[in-house]
């Protein structure tokens, strides 16, 4: 935003362009050309290709990176839908190596081990535009003053409890209605107590919301998790391990070929396109409970998830990033 | 004069504000019955594979129905939805214009651009987005708008559809110009 020359208007322009194309939708994390073909059949908006999904980044720990490039090119070359890739925070090679690869969206995300603990990636460099996870309003202008198009609450990701999720973005919804009615003078103030610059405050209360599409992630599970964000002013949804992943939280024996029993920690893809299905109708008809019941009662169940309440503060992904 | 806009999923939200802006009673459309009441019906940007999807076997049954009878405009995945022929990869469309249809024609994100085309003989701003290109025009439709060779808005009676997104850009021209064609039928 610093930068105000023709060009980069220009390319923000296009970039926030492609994130108006997503309202209304849902973004599924895949980690496989299997799972991408089953989201883009239940109405996937886009991808985001993974190496794993956040619930089994959590069950099996280690540093958790960029996808490989092979995979996300599989995925790209099988999906007629935009495909997002993560990368890890502040890591800019990998962002280099994902917009060389031509995927349509890098997030920058906390669910990977950050690569940087003061920086995040200057995201005005790159012509592929950026997502970025936020707790709250000073996060999400920090991210946009970096270059990114697009916002996402952070939640926590893998757990299948929406609650942090909600607590973001009520918690951004509530900071930027404040700024609404604040003086000039006030304003200054308020940048300072965020952390962001005068110039993007300024312009969230003119506007009364941010510059840029604002979506919901982390622990979006079910139907009535995305409706519930969506209510509170998500303008569409990723999700994450809630499509499919299980009933158990962990599995030592799925590589490729699941048995789909008891032991195995993703949900059988007859149940996990019916729950994607189920929940991309629910973020069209988010206000509509008819709507909402019909989709919830032909699922089976959900993932098993994590109350975030349990975690101890080291286990959290959300508080990564700065 | 009451414009619906598909509100499944997309950059509806942008017509609505275009709209607005120029005078139409704008209808938020997410169920098919909603498209009883309405003069004319604008189909955004998103993705037209996730259009089909919500819309189900009855909702385009429905849309078909309108988009034959009715004034529609669509852009980018609206332009798909309205096509006689879809290819990358093959897709249903409502075939309310005799047009074949390429989606993700000029390539991915990175290949999105803001370019200077023609309308109606005048220079004017279009932003494509992961666009689709239009590869065949039918006998009986007109282009109204070009960018280099390329036709990039067509018509035919009161439908017409652009693989561009001029909800993205500042200039009124080509939404008035379906508000003329809902109000007056013929235009020129």
């Amino acid at each position: 935003m610093s930068q105000n020359n023709g060009h980069t208007t220009t390319s923000l322009r296009l970039k926030t362009g492609l994130a108006e194309m997503l309202k209304g939708g849902v973004i599924m994390d895949v980690t496989d050309a299997r799972q991408a073909e089953i989201a883009e059949k239940a109405g996937a908006v886009a991808v985001m290709a993974l190496e794993r999904v956040p619930a089994q980044i959590r069950a099996e720990g280690g540093v958790a990176r960029m996808a490989s490039p092979k995979k996300i090119r599989e995925i790209m070359a099988t999906v007629s839908i935009p495909v997002m890739a993560k990368c890890r925070i502040g890591h800019f090679a990998e962002a280099q190596i994902l917009q060389e690869l031509g995927v349509d969206y890098i997030d920058e995300s906390e669910v990977l081990t950050p690569a940087d603990e003061a920086h995040h990636v200057d995201k005005h460099a790159f012509t592929v535009p950026f997502v970025c996870g936020a707790r709250n309003l000073g996060e999400a202008l920090r991210r946009i003053a970096e270059g990114a198009c697009m916002i996402r609450t952070k939640g926590e990701a893998g757990t299948g409890d929406v609650v942090h999720a909600v607590k973001h973005i009520r918690q951004i919804v509530q900071e930027m209605k404040i700024l609404t009615v604040l003086s000039e003078q006030e304003l200054y103030a308020k940048a300072k107590e965020h952390q962001a610059p005068y110039e993007l405050v300024k312009m969230v209360a003119r506007d009364g919301k941010l510059p840029v599409p604002n979506f919901s992630a982390g622990g979006i599970a079910t139907p009535a998790d995305a409706s519930l964000v969506m209510q509170l002013g998500a303008e569409a949804v990723f999700v994450g391990s809630g499509i499919f992943m299980g009933k158990r939280t962990s599995c030592t024996q799925c590589e490729e070929k699941h048995s789909y029993d008891q032991n195995c920690a993703f949900a059988p893809p007859a149940e996990a396109e019916r729950r994607a299905r189920a929940i991309v109708k629910a973020a069209t008809h988010f206000n509509d409970p008819k709507v909402l019941l019909e989709v919830s009662e032909d699922l089976a169940g959900a993932m098993k998830g994590l109350a975030v309440s349990a975690l101890d503060e080291a286990h959290m992904l959300q508080t990564r990033g700065w | 004069m009451k414009i619906g806009v598909l509100a499944l999923q997309g950059d509806f939200d942008a017509h609505r504000r275009r709209l607005e802006e120029l005078g139409a009673e704008v209808v938020l459309v997410k169920k098919p019955e909603q498209l009883d009441g309405i003069a004319g019906l604008v189909i955004p940007g998103g993705e037209s594979s996730t259009f089909l999807k919500l819309l189900g076997e009855d909702g385009v049954a429905k849309l078909k129905d309108f988009v034959h009878a009715k004034p529609t405009f669509g852009t980018c995945a609206g332009a798909i939805l309205l096509a006689t022929e879809v290819e990358n990869p093959k897709q249903a469309g409502l075939g309310a214009l005799d047009i074949t249809v390429r989606r993700n024609a000029y390539g991915r994100q990175a290949d999105s651009s803001i370019r200077e085309g023609q309308f109606l003989n005048d220079p004017i701003e279009m932003v494509f987005i992961r666009a689709p290109r239009i590869e065949r025009v039918g006998k009986d439709v007109e282009v109204v708008a070009t960018e280099g060779r390329d036709p990039v808005m067509v018509r035919k009676g009161k439908t017409l559809a652009a693989t561009f997104h001029p909800e993205l850009s500042d200039d009124p021209r080509i939404h008035r110009y379906f508000l003329d064609l809902v109000s007056n039928g013929k235009r020129g």
